[in-house]
């Protein structure tokens, strides 16, 4: 045992759990075993469900992260109103909750011998296999942003180990008076749609206080964005002339940057000097899922409405941000949801239940636009034959109008995203 | 352990401590409020507690959420999505909470 490291041990239960169970034996005294790929959003909410509503099931959870940093609450980070460890986690509540933490990053997976590869080595065997990998970068899509880029630009947009998210704070902070804080935003789908508009907002909270005659250019690969109405009465109200949003008709679609000159040169040529870069590329799903095949020609994975089963394997569940899911946007909130819907079909398959009936899946994003300023998007979706559909006459925006009329409804809906906060990452951690 | 703690430990277990009914809506729809309200409802900062809620009044205020006859910054939109079987559901479940 000494000479075991956690990771080995963890690969060692996994494999241990090879010799267990057959289905037919699956309840008697346990065990199935679901392996759960990515410890965020979707991945945590799973571990989390699956042990306190099934006990009976062995779950592991792969995740190269020792910590988890969450996107949500990032831009308050910007904002000064949060700090990183604030919006850190530990994986010890899961732990305590009897699933298998394995500190790893998985490689490979192999829906006929139903193993996953891990990158140390091991390889662990599951009976059901929850896939919530996230998004991945697409390099290359803006010509010279790479790798090494993203220590000038940061993207800020994964979680990771939470120093991209400090890089752009630090930059935020060091920003000549009367600076120009550039950001890159890209088409859809992206993760987070009102995220970017959201972080408009929260460094301009920050450089009203700091640097008022700072700008901010927001250059958008889109003409529209989510809750663009109620971002707007934020800044008209809040910040004045400080930000600048440029859409895809004049000119705002980044195609490339110069990180040695601080240059973002759009679709006709015209290079901007920016102080300080937020370039939040063009996204895809996850590596996982596209080298393994479940994603599609998209770069993202179609998988059934009712099941999040992948449509090109079996006994292979994908939720979160890698899934084609639309109407449901990218959000915390439907990978939290969903992953329960996911973790019971994945489940009762096992030990010969039937799918959920009618599924229902929830999202709310809240949006910081300043100091007691809370905005929301509501949706109730359900499955389709084919796809999603939010229930009509529901859901929606919080109301426009006069921050006069609306100082206390703003006021309530900051408190009450600071809440879901709290209650959300509970759900996943606790 | 008394009947009562029993049932509302089973409750929150969801869908394990009866055997996988994987038919029963309860356990999921009633886990979209949880991202607010809590994981069974006990409140979470300014959220108000809705586990232990009496059956009638959730019905009652669910009805006023749905017309926008009550003060609401966002569960006016929420109480629209779901049917009346759902909201029964909803209410036998967070009222069987103590
Ligand atoms: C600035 C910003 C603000 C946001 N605000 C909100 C908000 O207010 N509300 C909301 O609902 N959503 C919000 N989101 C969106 C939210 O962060 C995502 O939708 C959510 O994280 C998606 O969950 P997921 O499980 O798909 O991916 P993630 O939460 O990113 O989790 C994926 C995990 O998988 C791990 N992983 C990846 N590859 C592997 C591998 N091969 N092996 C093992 N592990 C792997 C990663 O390390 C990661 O921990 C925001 C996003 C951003 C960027
Ligand atoms: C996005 C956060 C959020 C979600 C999700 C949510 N609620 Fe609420 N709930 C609130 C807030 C905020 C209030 C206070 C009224 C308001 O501002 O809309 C509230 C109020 C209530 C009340 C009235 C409490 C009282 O005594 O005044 C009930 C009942 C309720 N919610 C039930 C539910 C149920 C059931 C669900 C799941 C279907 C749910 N809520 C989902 C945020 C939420």
């Amino acid at each position: 045992m000494t000479t075991l490291t956690r990771r080995s041990f963890g690969a060692l239960i996994g494999a241990s759990a090879t010799t267990l169970a057959t289905p037919g034996l699956l309840r008697a005294n346990s065990t199935g075993r679901l392996v759960i790929i990515g410890g965020g959003f979707g991945g945590a909410s799973a571990a989390r469900f699956a042990r306190i509503n099934y006990p009976d099931v062995d779950v592991t959870l792969v995740e190269p992260y020792p910590t988890f940093v969450t996107c949500p609450y990032g831009n308050l980070i910007l904002g000064g109103k949060r700090t990183l460890p604030q919006i850190t986690h530990s994986y010890d509540g899961l732990r305590a909750r009897g699933v298998n933490v394995v500190q790893d990053r998985a490689a490979d997976i192999d829906p006929d011998a139903r193993t996953v590869a891990l990158e140390s080595g091991a390889s662990l065997q599951y009976d059901k296999l929850i896939v919530s990998p996230g998004i991945g970068l697409r390099w290359g899509a803006i010509d010279g942003y790479d790798q090494a880029a993203t220590e000038v630009f940061p993207h800020a947009w994964m979680g990771g180990d939470g120093s991209q998210i400090t890089n752009l704070r630090a930059q935020l902070e060091a920003l000549p008076e009367g600076g120009v804080v550039g950001l890159a935003i890209p088409e859809n789908p992206f993760r987070c749609p009102p995220g970017p508009y959201e972080r408009i907002s929260m460094i301009a909270h920050y450089l009203k206080q700091t640097n008022p005659t700072a700008k901010i250019l927001a250059f958008d690969s889109k003409e529209g964005f989510s809750k663009q109405g109620l971002f707007e009465d934020v800044w008209a109200e809040l910040y004045g002339d400080m930000i600048e949003w440029i859409p895809a008709n004049q000119d705002g679609r980044i195609v490339a940057v110069d990180v040695q000159n601080k240059l973002f040169i759009s679709e006709f040529g015209e290079e901007h000097r920016v102080d300080v870069g937020n370039v939040i590329p063009p996204q895809t799903s996850a590596a996982i899922v596209r080298d393994t095949g479940l994603a599609n020609d998209t770069g993202w994975v179609p998988v059934n409405s009712r099941t999040f089963e992948a449509d090109a394997a079996r006994d292979i569940h994908v939720i979160g941000d890698a899934t084609i899911a639309g109407p449901m946007p990218k959000s915390g909130y439907i990978a939290n949801s969903t992953s329960k819907t996911a973790v019971s079909a994945a489940l009762a398959d096992l030990t010969g239940g039937s799918a959920p009936s009618d599924p229902v899946y929830f999202n709310t994003c809240y949006s910081h636009g300043g100091e007691d300023y809370g905005i929301s998007v509501v949706a109730v979706f359900r499955a389709t034959d084919d796809g999603f559909e939010a229930t009509p006459d529901s859901g929606g925006l919080s109301p426009r109008g006069p921050l006069s009329e609306l100082a206390e409804n703003r006021r309530l809906e900051a408190r009450y995203a600071d809440a879901w906060y709290d209650s959300i990452t509970r759900d996943m951690f606790s | 352990m008394t009947r009562k703690q029993l049932l509302a430990v089973s409750l929150l277990a969801g869908i394990a401590a009866t055997g996988a009914k994987a038919d029963d809506r309860t356990p999921l729809l009633a886990q979209s409020c949880a991202g607010c309200h809590g994981q069974s409802g006990e409140g979470m900062g300014e959220i108000a507690r809705i586990a232990g809620y009496d059956r009638t009044a959730f019905i009652a205020i669910w009805e006023e959420f749905r017309n926008d006859e009550r003060p609401a910054t966002i569960m006016n939109r929420i109480a629209r999505g779901y049917t009346d079987d759902e909201v029964a559901i909803l209410a036998d479940y967070f009222s069987s909470i103590e």
